[in-house]
């Protein structure tokens, strides 16, 4: 996406692709609207997210909003584990005196503003317009408050290694009659001599899950800011506890 | 954390007055049904086979004999279409469901009434 050859072009922007915030799904449940109609919902803990840094057309090629959300542990002693947060990590949201920031400094060049917050486990950024955020500013979910439906994005909950019939609602074949240990088998996968090869994109068995989702036109139920929820109707990929995208549909 | 933020976002949909009742007591639900324009009530008298689930998803399961066929109907508790749960009589029950009460037919549905102090 960041390519300096190919800055996105302002004519084709349609939607505010920014107005999103990062969040954490907590689980689904299910409440009562004013008729005694039954709304299952998805809970997500949104925000608040600081914006960690600015893509803009001149120097990345594109214009974006790179939030953060989650603060990230600092690692204790001398050794930093995985789960901490490195020193990059750490120089990338708030201004620690390295040598080469020293250097470029020295050298006139001008160092990009910091959040000057916490480092953070979840990082993304919102391609789109970045006119009204500035770095460092923290959103929470009242950006959201008066959108009335959004795009879910996360990872799905992954499958492992599956066979046809999981991971494309293939019949597979019969219980009986006459089937030999292929009960949960695809069938045949393509012809004979003419073209005696396989035809790309034939589906089969392999690696389900795991992938990044995006589940469009999902319903705002409501905007708790007190406590940083979303609920919105219906279901959105991955487990509980999983890091999701939510932004304004970009759905007409 | 995350269950305390569900029961969090449930609150608001759960009953003020939950109604109190147990299995295998025989009771009397007040459904609001809208006919157009009004609303009015409807009753559905019978046993109280079983509940199930917690928070906004706890359900209750009632059975009666209409015409000589076993009629059960599953009204989720803190609906406000169920207005009102009036219990009529209590019974001894040793089980937390009464799915037995399906294969029993004429005097064996009946339970062994129990007797409580009228409390207020």
């Amino acid at each position: 996406m960041a390519n300096r050859l190919c800055p996105v072009s302002n004519d084709h922007k349609v939607y505010d692709m920014t107005k999103g915030i990062l969040g954490q799904k907590v689980g689904m449940t299910q409440i009562y609207d004013e008729s005694g109609i039954v709304i299952p919902v998805t809970v997500i803990q949104a925000g608040p997210c600081h914006i960690l840094q600015l893509r803009t057309v001149e120097r990345d090629g594109y214009e974006a909003v790179q939030l953060g959300f989650v603060d990230k542990k600092r690692p204790k002693g001398r050794r930093t584990q995985s789960s901490q947060a490195s020193r990059s990590e750490r120089g990338h949201v708030a201004d620690i005196s390295s040598k080469r920031t020293k250097r470029r400094k020295s050298a006139g060049v001008e160092i990009s503003p910091k959040a000057e917050c916490e480092p953070k486990h979840f990082i993304r950024e919102l391609v789109g317009e970045t006119d009204g955020y500035e770095v460092g500013q923290e959103l929470t979910v009242t950006a959201l408050a008066d959108v009335k439906q959004v795009d879910v994005t996360g990872t799905s909950k992954g499958r492992g290694f599956s066979g046809v019939m999981k991971r494309h609602n293939f019949h597979g074949q019969r219980a009986t009659h006459g089937v030999k240990k292929c009960h949960r088998h695809a069938g045949s996968t393509g012809m004979s001599a003419s073209p005696s090869r396989l035809f790309k994109g034939v589906r089969m068995a392999g690696q389900y899950g795991n992938a990044k989702i995006t589940v469009r036109n999902l319903d705002v139920v409501r905007v708790d800011a007190e406590n940083n929820l979303i609920l919105v109707r219906g279901g959105v990929p991955g487990p509980n506890g999983g890091y999701v995208i939510v932004r304004e549909t970009n759905m007409v | 954390m995350s269950q305390e933020i569900l029961q969090l976002v449930e609150k608001d949909s759960l009953k003020d007055d939950v109604p109190q009742f147990d299995v295998g007591d025989t009771v009397e639900v007040h459904i609001k049904i809208l006919e157009g324009e009004k609303e009015r009530i409807q009753k559905f008298a019978g046993t109280v086979l079983a509940r199930s689930g917690s928070g906004t998803r706890e359900m209750f399961v009632v059975r009666r004999i209409v015409a000589g066929e076993g009629v059960e109907r599953k009204f989720p508790l803190h609906s406000p279409r169920v207005a009102e749960v009036v219990v009529k009589r209590s019974s001894v029950v040793r089980r937390a469901k009464l799915y037995y009460l399906r294969d029993r037919v004429g005097k064996a549905v009946r339970l062994k009434e129990q007797r409580r102090p009228v409390s207020g």
